[in-house]
């Protein structure tokens, strides 16, 4: 006699049961179902009943603003911007502003937040309590006011442009920001860019070279000196060929202030610093938590190898607590670019400032403006976590764990 | 305020603001017991606080009014302190009745915002607060200066286009609220602080040393100040208006706080239409008849509100210049009551 197997269920059907449906089976996914309909039906309700309400009040409505001149101008902008520019422009500056001061402050905040740990991890008492007390004074104090303060701090501490500190006389100092000579591209820039790129390129090839020859056959190089030469050299050598790439534009004091060079107005300095400084204090103590969840027998074995304190962590130690780090830490980040937006208070021209501020004074669109603010913070939050999601895989990979 | 603003943008999302589309505003209020006005965070002279938490101010002045004319009782408003940027949010999304805080009347403001300006209270003008250290007697010598300006507000885009209009450079730092900008332009921040120039005036009382500080003779732009409501209730609309205009007409006819009972007594036929014994224009606006006579208690006229806020009898001291009536010279100018 033949035994015919029993056919299985299709496999689909099962997985959807057993996700949606749990130990209620089919009974359980059709109450699923019915909740994600009555969700969608409320939000169908809230759309409708909005756009209702804007056009019975005559409320203009669309994104049709976006195309509109602006009509203020802006004080910092890294695109070329002008008040007869469109809306669409304001948003992308606003954008980049906001950008700036989260990449520049997360820079700062994760060095001074790991020096800070291992100032209280130092054997060294007041090197420790010196850390503890960072620690303890800046994540108690809300960041708002430390904006402020620096601000305030800054500015006082700062001359007016007629009477501004000057760096050698090529930069200056006032309470206008920082004025630096701009370079400006000459005849030899693209040969000078294209060599310098060739050279950037070349090194990281003979890096790589020098590596693999250490690795797998134990055999050390020494490349500085062709590192050297065709990083400096080869491009010193261009600019005797081909003429200056660049020559700087020196700043200038006219009428009310500097005319001409680059400028870092204080309100980005004073954001960036209260920011870094703020965040720095959380890291500080995030750090500290990882390179103590490492166990101290690690630190004796780097010790017994003959190893200093300051490579068994570099080496032993903070890749371990790499792991442990890196969640809490993407936090941090993201608490920071946050943060960022309460830079209207003092002035500096974010996306919250001149977007959600300014525009959305202007146009009276408050649902579309804030609707598209907070998409851009939802789209940088998930973006930094999706890198920070990479990086700690990567960490995580090369410990075998 | 980015939480104001977004709450109230959700208030309006999610059609919370069930009074903000019909149009029942007056039976609200009554229903409130409560007038609700958005006034200005503290602007010396229009609308501020004194340290008892009593408003004060010419904005404040036309919030009493109407309440005075609808309650006979001019203590019954509550006062919602708004920034520039959120102040239209929270008349669209029905938080407020009235906006009175010192807005400019624009055509796009009157058509795009889903609110209608009533009238205008004071003709303003923008101009330039400089330090005299700086030695500027005009603002077109203020090329390359660095302008602190209060963000949301017509302001900004004057500022842009009066520049650009004089081939000047500029820099400009704009604040959230009124209070920062003032702070930044006294810290040194910029040189130059520009908002409406009765506002100069006002915010230059606030300052450390105010006669170090100048007010530029140059008026670069036309400021109507008016309270605004939302489209759609066409009585409300007419209640707002009329106060004021009734307090223009107390003022031609030489109506005050104190004189108002015998005026009423007097066998004057224009009087008799305005302070409602003849007639019955107030109950045609759904208030009472003696409604001119309510306003000029709470508030007294518009002279009488002009002096004690802004005008001779204040700190400010402003002349009534384009604000007087026009039989005077300005263009105070309210239709007739008959």
């Amino acid at each position: 006699m033949s035994t015919e197997a029993r056919k299985p269920p299709p496999q689909i059907a099962l997985k959807i049961r057993r996700i949606l449906g749990g130990k209620a089976g089919w009974n359980g996914v059709a109450v699923q179902l019915a909740f994600a309909a009555i969700l969608g039906w409320i939000g169908y309700e809230i759309v409708s009943n909005a756009r209702a309400n804007l056009e019975n009040q005559h409320i203009a409505a669309g994104f049709g603003f976006l195309r509109n001149n602006a009509g203020f101008d802006v004080n910092q902008t890294l695109i070329s911007y002008t008040g007869s520019d469109t809306f669409l422009r304001v948003f992308v500056v606003g954008l980049l502003n906001t950008l700036v001061v989260s990449v520049v402050g997360i820079v700062f905040a994760t060095l001074i937040g790991f020096i800070v740990a291992l100032c209280r991890l130092s054997p060294n008492w007041l090197l420790s309590r010196v850390g503890e007390i960072y620690v303890e004074i800046i994540r108690n104090l809300p960041v708002l006011f430390q904006i402020l303060f620096w601000y305030l701090a800054v500015l006082a501490a700062l001359p007016n442009p007629r009477q501004s500190i000057s760096l050698l006389g090529i930069a200056f100092i006032s309470n206008r920001g920082l004025v630096i000579p701009s370079p400006i591209g000459g005849s030899g820039l693209a040969p000078f860019l294209v060599v310098l790129a060739f050279g950037i390129v070349a090194a990281l090839a003979l890096r790589f070279h020098a590596r693999r020859a250490l690795f797998q056959r134990g055999q050390v190089i020494r490349i500085w000196p062709y590192v050297l030469g065709l990083l400096v050299g080869l491009p010193l050598a261009t600019m005797l060929v081909f003429g200056l790439p660049f020559t700087f534009e020196l700043p200038q004091l006219k009428g009310f202030n500097f005319a001409g060079g680059s400028r870092i107005i204080p309100e980005f300095v004073a954001l960036t610093l209260a920011l870094s400084t703020y965040t720095a204090a959380f890291i500080a103590e995030i750090v500290r938590a990882g390179i103590l969840s490492v166990h101290k027998g690690q630190m004796e074995a780097g010790a017994s190898l003959g190893l200093s304190r300051g490579a068994t962590l570099r080496l032993v130690v903070v890749p371990q607590a790499m792991r442990v780090i890196v969640p809490p830490l993407t936090n941090q980040y993201l608490n920071l670019t946050k943060n960022s937006s309460l830079a209207v208070a003092i002035g500096y021209p974010d996306l919250v400032s001149v977007f959600a501020g300014t525009s959305l004074s202007q146009t009276g669109q408050a649902i579309e403006i804030i609707a598209m603010t907070m998409g851009i913070y939802l789209l940088i939050s998930l973006l930094t976590s999706a890198i920070m999601s990479v990086y700690g895989w990567r960490v995580s990979r090369s410990l075998g764990a | 305020m980015k939480r104001v603003t977004l709450a109230l943008t959700l208030a309006i999302a999610a059609g919370l603001s069930a009074q903000a589309a019909d149009a029942q505003t007056l039976k609200t209020v009554k229903d409130r017991g409560m007038l609700s006005c958005g006034v200005s965070q503290g602007l010396p002279g229009f609308s501020s606080p004194d340290d008892k938490g009593n408003w004060t101010g010419l904005d404040v002045d036309v919030c009493k009014a109407i309440a005075g004319a609808i309650f006979n009782d001019p203590s019954k408003v509550k006062y919602v302190p708004l920034s520039a940027k959120d102040r239209f949010t929270a008349l669209q999304s029905g938080e407020i009745d009235v906006l009175s805080r010192n807005t400019t009347w624009t055509i796009s403001r009157d058509t795009s915002l889903g609110a209608n300006f009533t009238g205008v209270t004071y003709y303003d003008g923008q101009g330039f607060m400089v330090k005299k250290s700086l030695k500027v007697n005009s603002a077109l010598e203020l090329n390359s200066a660095s302008v602190c300006v209060q963000t949301g507000t017509t302001t900004e885009q004057n500022l842009a286009d009066y520049f650009k209009a004089n081939n000047m450079k500029y820099e400009v730092i704009a604040f959230g609220t009124n209070d920062e900008t003032v702070k930044a332009y006294e810290a040194g921040r910029c040189d130059v602080f520009t908002t409406d120039q009765s506002g100069l005036y006002a915010n230059r009382l606030k300052l450390a040393n105010p006669n170090d500080h100048m007010v530029l003779p140059e008026i670069i732009s036309k400021e109507p100040l008016g309270p605004m409501v939302r489209h759609g209730d066409d009585q409300w609309f007419d209640i707002v208006k009329w106060t004021l205009f009734a307090m223009l007409t107390a003022e031609e006819l030489g109506v005050t706080s104190k004189n108002v009972d015998e005026k009423a007594k007097l066998e004057n036929p224009e009087l008799k239409r305005v302070l409602g014994t003849d007639g019955n224009f107030g109950e045609q606006l759904g208030l009472t008849k003696d409604w001119v006579v309510r306003i000029v208690k709470a508030v007294g006229n518009y002279g009488e509100v002009f002096d004690r806020n802004v005008g001779a009898g204040s700190p400010l001291g402003i002349n009534r210049g384009l604000n007087n009536l026009w039989n005077k010279g300005g263009l105070q100018y309210a239709p007739p009551i008959r």
